[in-house]
């Protein structure tokens, strides 16, 4: 009963993906767009708990703490990995 | 058709909103103290916020026969500066004696930092201290998972009972653990991140109907304080019963708010 719902959305992420392609490569090698592509290969793999799964692979996985958020970026969506300095930005 | 909203900022909401939500059902809401979307220079500035949460918001929702409980905190976003954040906790134990505070939140981390985790650990000794129920804010996107988990070990390492703690914005990778810990578990249903009332049906039927509920968290930002009747509506659609719609969209947040004496409703049972 979902499937137009659904069908709309599956255009809309072809669509941003042909967008992409048509940019100048200004974002080539951005962090979310190698993890937005990973998380495109888990809707196609055939296992269940995709959401889940979508949503660990965009997590942050290390315990490192910055002692402040003082000049840290908002959330982007993705990880973007530790840093030199070990505080862990996210952006 | 009744339901509680457990979690909506109304002091962001037109009285419109108010109204629209009382023909849906809407009987009582509870609002957490959160960012308002710009912070706030001075700790009088939290002083009339929570003064507006105490007095000024219930009689604004009386009016449509909506009774207004609340929360009070400093939210995780404003912290971040432990001297600050101390001047606005210590306004904390006045407004504890008003006849709507269920309690401490809606508490947590935002970036998941040394400083927020030290405030967030003294605003759970402030709800060990006066036995208030917490409510949680959990981060956002990439930061939830890890935040979510910081959170509960400091929870987990004071004397409150889990089964006192609403663990909120919860999603698929967040709501199994939370569960598990003893937690309740509450499911935001926002437009563009947490949940939409499809995934929230869904992780009803996957994770059950227990200690579980859902709220609009709506604000200032792009939400839907009709979300709740939506997310009704989708249950029924599924084909859910009406008693199980009711238990996790009246029910349970009845169960867990009235843990708090000064949550008691003026509604008639259905």
């Amino acid at each position: 009963m979902y499937f137009l719902e659904h069908r709309a959305k599956l255009i809309d992420v072809a669509a941003f993906l042909d967008r992409l392609d048509r940019t100048s490569g200004e974002d080539e090698g951005d962090f979310r767009e190698a993890a937005f592509r990973q998380a495109i290969e888990i809707l196609g793999d055939g296992a269940t708990h995709r959401a889940k799964r979508i949503l660990l692979l965009l997590s942050d996985h290390t315990d490192e703490m910055p002692q402040s958020a003082e000049g840290m970026k908002g959330a982007a969506g993705a990880f973007l990995g530790p840093t030199e300095s070990g505080s862990g930005v996210s952006s | 058709m009744r339901y509680i909203d457990p979690h909506i900022h109304m002091v962001s909401r037109t009285t419109d909103d108010y109204v629209r939500m009382a023909q849906a059902g809407c009987v009582a809401v509870t609002e957490p103290a959160f960012w308002a979307g710009f912070d706030r220079s001075s700790a009088q500035g939290f002083y009339d916020y929570f003064r507006q949460l105490t007095e000024y918001e219930p009689r604004r929702a009386a009016q449509f026969g909506i009774q207004h409980f609340t929360w009070l905190c400093i939210n995780p976003k404003e912290a971040d500066d432990p001297g600050f954040a101390r001047e606005v906790v210590a306004l904390i134990p006045e407004f504890l004696e008003k006849h709507n505070v269920l309690g401490i939140g809606e508490i947590g981390l935002n970036k998941n930092t040394k400083n927020e985790l030290i405030i967030l650990e003294e605003q759970i000794a402030l709800a060990e201290k006066y036995n208030q129920l917490i409510l949680v804010h959990t981060p956002h996107l990439e930061d939830k998972l890890k935040g979510t988990r910081l959170i509960m070990d400091a929870i987990t390492a004071s004397s409150i009972d889990p089964g006192r703690v609403l663990i909120d914005h919860v999603e698929e990778h967040t709501v199994g653990e939370v569960l598990d810990r003893g937690f309740w578990a509450g499911m935001t249903l926002y437009p563009d991140t947490k949940c939409t009332p499809q995934r929230a049906a869904d992780i009803i039927e996957m994770y059950g109907s227990e200690r579980i509920w859902m709220n609009s968290a709506g604000d200032w930002g792009c939400s839907d304080p009709l979300a709740v009747p939506k997310a009704r509506l989708e249950l029924a659609r599924r084909g859910h019963t009406t008693g199980m719609i009711d238990q996790v969209t009246f029910g349970n947040p009845q169960q867990f708010l009235q843990q708090s004496e000064r949550f008691k409703l003026a509604v008639p049972a259905e």
